[in-house]
């Protein structure tokens, strides 16, 4: 970050001096476009045809206004724009599963998926499975009756994972629910715990 | 150095395949193409490359969806491989794609990962990946091909100063399926057969396939020769889940009164394209299908295996998947 500062110090300081090169040149008309095209290059204003930074999001159901930068995940969107920080970043490259969220009820990586590209669609996180009076979702309290997390850092993915599954799949068998929840690590190797859990949410819906 | 936020980037979101087309014509080597991202983002996030514009093909519908035509199955570039893997048309005619699709990964990144992407990633070497300057990123040197390096999942064949793999599970299945890839440019369309269609160092050291910057990869079609043949995949990886093959297996059989007719069988993982084993075909052709065939196929699909310093493991592993592969199919 420093470092990027320091790059962007240059280019200010540089476009400074050319600016007043070409004034004290006089040549400031046919030079022009050189400082326009400069000016392009600043993060804050975005190329003919790019994406609108201020974007609708429907999260958990409520639609929310949100500056967005092209390059921000979801992750880093729910997390640091929104508040809403059950979801969890472990790896940010899409390996653990620590950032699962549901995307128009499909389970997802957020550190993988850019928040420009789920503009009309439906995101579901951690925070949005409690019913209406607090209470919490099958899937969670199975996960406590089941001491299913030990750390509970992978927890909210794994329960993303689980909640899908057991949309799509009401009563799956342990090995659906296996292959369902693989691409959740959990570094306590609770994986047992996990699917006594799902087994145990699956009987109960 | 900074690992956790991608640098900046412009983001395109063309709803038509023209527009995307044309954005990429018009920013010829700064411009690059996301589909699922997952390739993508690994790349950005450890600032081993960087592109300054982002072509977003997501939008795009004419680029999805598993179509039946007089052609064949048309699968659409930007098809996630969950919808492939469950796919009864594909299931149906084409079990070997829909197989190989289901061993990619995990759950979510065939969620959000495409057939296009998959096809199209590029080589998992650990050196290379890391943003080293190896030959395949332009440098004068391979990190993998020394006494040190670490070379376990590279190649048995086909190295020339690079040594990574094919990554791809269903690269594999599409060549044996005899598929054809269909790439459009700014100067028109064209179609390219699988097998032509994975390139190695040999022919361009620094892409995978034989798309030129500037090209998209439309849809894949698959002919109907091999419908409703006899298949056989197999994935060996250190994982279940999430990882890449060490080796992998796709056959496409007939078989008639227990005499294998025809076939098509190719391995991933073992050089930088799936490599057809055509000795296995011409071995097994015409020979009943038994444990000899079986045992005499091994033993051709590792002719002229080269094994680099801690890959010799794969000799043993190819020779028995294809062993297995045609006794068992």
């Amino acid at each position: 970050m420093l470092e990027e500062n320091k790059n962007l110090e240059v280019i200010r300081s540089s476009r400074r001096t050319f600016i007043k090169g070409v004034i004290a040149s006089g040549t400031a008309i046919s030079s022009s476009g050189y400082v326009f095209s400069l000016a392009g290059c600043s993060s804050d204003q975005s190329v003919l045809g790019s994406v609108e930074r201020l974007i609708s999001l429907n999260v958990n159901g409520q639609v929310r206004r949100v500056d967005v930068l092209p390059n921000e995940t979801l992750a880093m969107t729910l997390r640091y724009k929104l508040g809403l920080t059950g979801t969890k970043l472990g790896c940010d490259r899409g390996e653990c599963g620590a950032c699962t969220l549901l995307i128009d009820g499909v389970p997802n990586y957020s550190c993988s998926t850019l928040t420009h590209s789920v503009k009309d669609r439906q995101v579901t996180s951690i925070e949005g499975l409690q019913g209406p009076n607090g209470e919490l979702h099958p899937v969670q309290q199975a996960m406590i009756d089941e001491l299913g997390p030990q750390c509970g850092f992978c927890t909210p993915g794994q329960v993303m994972s689980a909640v899908a599954l057991l949309e799509s799949n009401p009563h799956p068998s342990r090995d659906e629910a296996r292959q369902a929840m693989s691409g959740n690590l959990c570094r306590c190797g609770a994986y047992d715990h996990y699917l006594n859990s799902v087994m145990k949410a699956s009987e109960v819906s | 150095m900074p690992k956790d936020m991608m640098q900046n980037f412009e983001l395109f979101q063309p709803d038509n395949l023209d527009d995307a087309v044309n954005l990429l014509d018009k920013f010829k080597g700064d411009g690059w193409i996301l589909a699922g991202g997952h390739d993508t983002f690994s790349w950005f996030k450890d600032r081993a490359k960087y592109s300054p514009n982002l072509i977003d093909l997501n939008g795009i519908n004419e680029l999805k969806g598993i179509t039946e035509t007089n052609r064949g199955v048309e699968i659409g570039a930007l098809t996630s491989l969950a919808e492939i893997a469950s796919s009864p048309v594909i299931k149906n005619n084409f079990s070997l794609l829909s197989d190989s699709a289901r061993k990619v990964a995990s759950p979510q990144i065939r969620n959000t990962g495409t057939i296009g992407g998959n096809l199209n990633q590029d080589a998992r070497c650990w050196y290379y990946r890391y943003g080293v300057d190896c030959y395949r990123a332009g440098g004068s040197s391979c990190y993998a091909d020394t006494p040190q390096g670490q070379n376990r999942e590279h190649c048995l064949w086909g190295a020339d100063r690079c040594v990574a793999v094919t990554p791809s599970d269903t690269a594999s299945s599409m060549v044996a399926l005899d598929a054809l890839m269909v790439i459009r440019g700014a100067s028109g369309e064209r179609e390219v057969a699988a097998e032509e269609f994975f390139i190695g160092p040999d022919i361009d050291i620094e892409r995978m396939t034989i798309i030129e910057p500037g090209e998209i990869l439309t849809k894949v079609i698959i002919p109907s020769t091999w419908s409703g043949a006899t298949f056989y995949f197999e994935k060996v990886s250190d994982r279940n889940t999430w990882d890449f093959p060490l080796v992998n297996i796709a056959a496409a059989m007939i078989i008639e009164n227990d005499t294998i007719i025809d076939i098509r069988i190719v391995a991933g993982a073992v050089q930088c394209t799936p490599r057809r084993l055509s000795v296995v075909e011409q071995v097994v052709k015409g020979s009943p299908k038994n444990e000899d065939t079986a045992s005499l196929a091994g033993q051709a699909a590792i002719r002229g295996a080269t094994p680099l310093n801690y890959n010799h493991f794969k000799i043993p592993l190819l020779e028995n998947l294809v062993k297995r592969s045609i006794r068992d199919a």
